[in-house]
């Protein structure tokens, strides 16, 4: 299931719960499996995106690998140690390894300091430069995340956004990590400075070597920073792609919602078109079953099939590198089975990556037809 | 494409319901008035929906407040007229606007969370909305018309969700709610300022449905205030870009998408990552910041920043005079001295073709129509 290369950094099984009391989380009752047995592997030099919406749990994956947050089950291995239960020097000398960038940069920037305090910061607490060297190490910073060097006497709120998130960068690369946990780093910004920022990323991936683990709802930015890919919802892997693989043949109902619920800058494509109902608070899923099911259209037309309430589907894998957790993600790629859902669904059997199930646009419905309101102003 | 219906305006059914005529906003500041929005002049007819595009610091939610009157001090309308329904909303009392705000035209708000009330059930505050613009209205009243109203904007099981807080409801459902409180009023226009941005994307999709059916069944205009270019590809019929307080290019949605004629238009539409198995290795992105307000360049104030200027050897009408917001095709204005130049017409013709061919994937044959419920 790896990509390139070993793995850096190993999900596995990976639990977190949230709420009830430790005799009734025993129980079972009154608690949010935030994250929900994960298990992913990340190589060395990969820039993997996590893809969810709010409450899919993707968040709550990156604030356990930089152990803001502990797993209530399963191990996070980084270079095959597990780095759950570290603590003092060791947990500091993990935290020198593995960085993480915030989504809002108006938030996770102190307002009271200047960019030189806090760029500073990281050498005193990991005793890593002193005076000169620090300073300088501190201006050449700067100039990697495109800033100028003579900005480092200003307050945060003396930068724009997109300046903001450059500075939010730049902290978490003074320690040189290996791995970046990046949540949300654009979505804030605008969209020309997303751009910026979403250049910048990649050009450090490239020229440090550095691992990016990039969460974001934004299958655009995702698939312009990633090579692979993981889309969660409530907690769990839905499927994991190579960037191809998810564009070009996306397997889960779910990953194919989130592309069809995506504007498209063709006017009038599509987005009238209802392709998901429903919201991931709505209905709760059948315990024991596909969490995705209740909403699922794969399912509905297929004729509800019980497995899908019954059985947790497992990711399996359709071809290298590309695993899907549906039991019938595959029903309907088959030609010539009418399909029977118990029948397809069982035999997970070699898949046909090659079949159409992704159209080209060619639709003529797709063609905008905006003319009749046209010229006023 | 659509039926105009005008069942609540008094006036002929096709003037415009927004008719902004030389706009111009200031900011006090000790160091003297700022100007952060300069002759801005659109139409919004009965039905229609035009988006409102650009980025922070553009003027367009300065703008868009400007029509109720609600910029936010030290703001202060400066100059120009602004006609909702047929009234001069500059010239109203403080009552008159009051009226105006909950009759003819609705706000709905981009931060749904911060917008309602976290200890009045949703119910509640949608009732009050109507119930303090027309008192006549009684409790009994509101309500079946709250509960109508949150059976059009499709909110599951309306009965219960009136007696809910908003923290009980998710974001797109509070939106929902919001979007309810707006039409209850039977407004001939409404104010959406990035309704959809704080929303994930399935259900962005879905509100930005709403805001069709919206359209469709009650007729009502929208003024779409977003930074999102493909959501305005999704549903707006005419597009207005900002920059730096004007307006810079204004067209009908099939046209600014097919030949986006102002440069910062297109660095705009070619800045936004394409969803492909191919990205390319660099997005292109333009140079720099937008202005600060109040510093604006002399000339056109995108030109520091423009390419096709550039490509042209940076001519000097650029810096020296700015450049009008002028009918370049039928229907479609913009702001650029060299608009029509060879080079900037083949640069639209390619960007939108770039543009079509990367669109052109996604959309797997099973999500498409023939899902109806």
């Amino acid at each position: 299931m790896s990509g390139i290369g070993r793995p850096l950094l190993e999900l596995d099984h990976v639990e977190r719960m949230f709420g009830g009391s430790w005799l009734g989380r025993l129980g079972g009752d009154n608690v949010v499996r935030a994250v929900d047995d994960v298990t992913l592997s990340i190589a060395a030099g990969e820039a993997f995106g996590i893809v969810g919406e709010s409450g899919s749990g993707k968040t709550t994956v990156g604030r356990m690998i930089v152990r803001l947050l502990d797993p209530t089950a399963g191990a996070i291995r980084f270079e095959g140690q597990d780095i759950t239960r570290l603590r003092g020097g060791a947990l500091l000398a993990y935290r020198r390894s593995v960085q993480m960038v915030f989504q809002n940069p108006y938030l996770s920037l102190n307002p009271r300091r200047r960019v030189r305090d806090m760029l500073l910061d990281a050498y005193r607490i990991h005793h890593l430069a002193s005076g000169r060297d620090a300073e300088e190490r501190v201006a050449a910073l700067m100039e990697m995340v495109g800033l100028r060097r003579t900005m480092l006497d200003r307050y945060p709120h003396e930068f724009s956004s997109g300046q903001r998130q450059r500075i939010g960068i730049a902290r978490a690369l003074s320690v040189e990590p290996r791995l970046i946990v990046a949540d949300e780093p654009v979505s804030a910004l605008d969209v020309s400075v997303q751009a910026q920022v979403l250049n910048l990323l990649r050009g450090l991936q490239e020229e440090l070597g550095l691992t990016v683990v990039f969460i974001s709802h934004d299958l655009r930015a995702v698939s312009f920073l990633c090579s692979r890919v993981a889309v969660l919802y409530l907690g769990q892997v839905m499927e994991v792609a190579p960037r191809r693989a998810l564009v070009e043949r996306a397997a889960h109902p779910y990953t194919q919602a989130l592309m069809g619920s995506m504007p498209s800058l063709a006017p009038g494509s599509g987005i009238t078109r209802e392709v998901i109902r429903g919201d991931i608070a709505d209905q709760q899923p059948p315990p024991g079953g596909c969490v995705f099911a209740p909403r699922c259209e794969l399912r509905r037309r297929l004729g509800d099939p019980d497995r899908c309430l019954t059985e947790r589907p497992w990711p399996r894998e359709l071809s290298e590198g590309h695993a899907v957790a549906c039991h019938f993600a595959d029903a309907e790629a088959r030609p010539d089975t009418d399909a029977r859902p118990e029948a397809t669904g069982a035999a997970a059997g070699p898949t046909t990556p090659t079949t159409p199930t992704m159209v080209g646009i060619s639709d003529p419905t797709r063609v905008p037809a905006v003319t009749s309101t046209g010229a006023t102003t | 494409m659509h039926e105009r219906t005008s069942a609540t305006g008094s006036r002929e059914p096709d003037a415009p319901v927004l008719e902004v005529t030389d706009l111009a906003v200031e900011f006090m500041t000790r160091s003297g008035p700022i100007r952060v929005v300069e002759e801005v002049a659109f139409r919004v007819r009965p039905g229609e929906i035009v988006g409102l595009v650009g980025e922070s610091g553009s003027g367009k939610t300065v703008t868009m407040m400007s029509v109720l009157r609600l910029v936010p001090p030290p703001g202060r309308i400066t100059a120009g007229r602004i006609i909702v329904d047929g009234t001069d909303v500059r010239s109203l009392s403080r009552d008159g606007m009051r009226g105006l705000r909950g009759s003819a035209v609705a706000l709905i708000p981009p931060d749904a969370t911060a917008a309602l009330n976290p200890v009045v059930k949703v119910g509640d505050q949608v009732m009050e909305g109507v119930r303090s613009h027309r008192p006549q209205v009684s409790e009994a009243e509101a309500r079946t018309l709250a509960l109508e109203m949150f059976r059009r904007v499709g909110l599951p099981r309306p009965e219960q969700r009136l007696r809910r807080y908003p923290h009980e409801l998710s974001g797109g459902m509070q939106q929902r709610v919001l979007i309810a409180s707006a039409l209850q009023m039977a407004p001939r226009l409404i104010l959406a300022d990035e309704p959809t941005t704080a929303l994930d994307v399935t259900i962005q999709a879905q509100i930005l449905r709403l805001l069709l059916a919206v359209r469709d069944e009650f007729g009502t205009a929208i003024l779409f205030v977003t930074h999102d270019l493909a959501a305005v590809a999704e549903i707006c019929d005419r597009v207005l870009v900002m920059y730096s307080g004007r307006l810079v290019e204004s067209a009908p949605v099939a046209d600014l998408f097919g030949q986006p004629l102002h440069p910062y238009t297109r660095a705009l539409m070619a800045s936004i990552p394409p969803l492909s198995a191919d990205p390319p290795d660099r997005l292109q992105t333009v140079a720099g910041a937008p202005p600060e307000p109040g510093s604006w360049p002399e000339g056109c104030r995108f030109a520091p920043r423009c390419d096709l200027r550039t490509q042209l050897g940076g001519p000097d009408v650029c810096t020296t005079s700015q450049p009008p917001l002028v009918e370049v095709r039928p229907g479609h204005h913009a702001a650029c001295h060299f608009a029509t130049s060879e080079a900037g017409v083949r640069a639209a013709t390619d960007l939108a073709a770039t543009v079509e061919e990367a669109e052109a994937v996604v959309l797997p044959e099973s999500v498409q129509p023939g899902g109806a419920a």
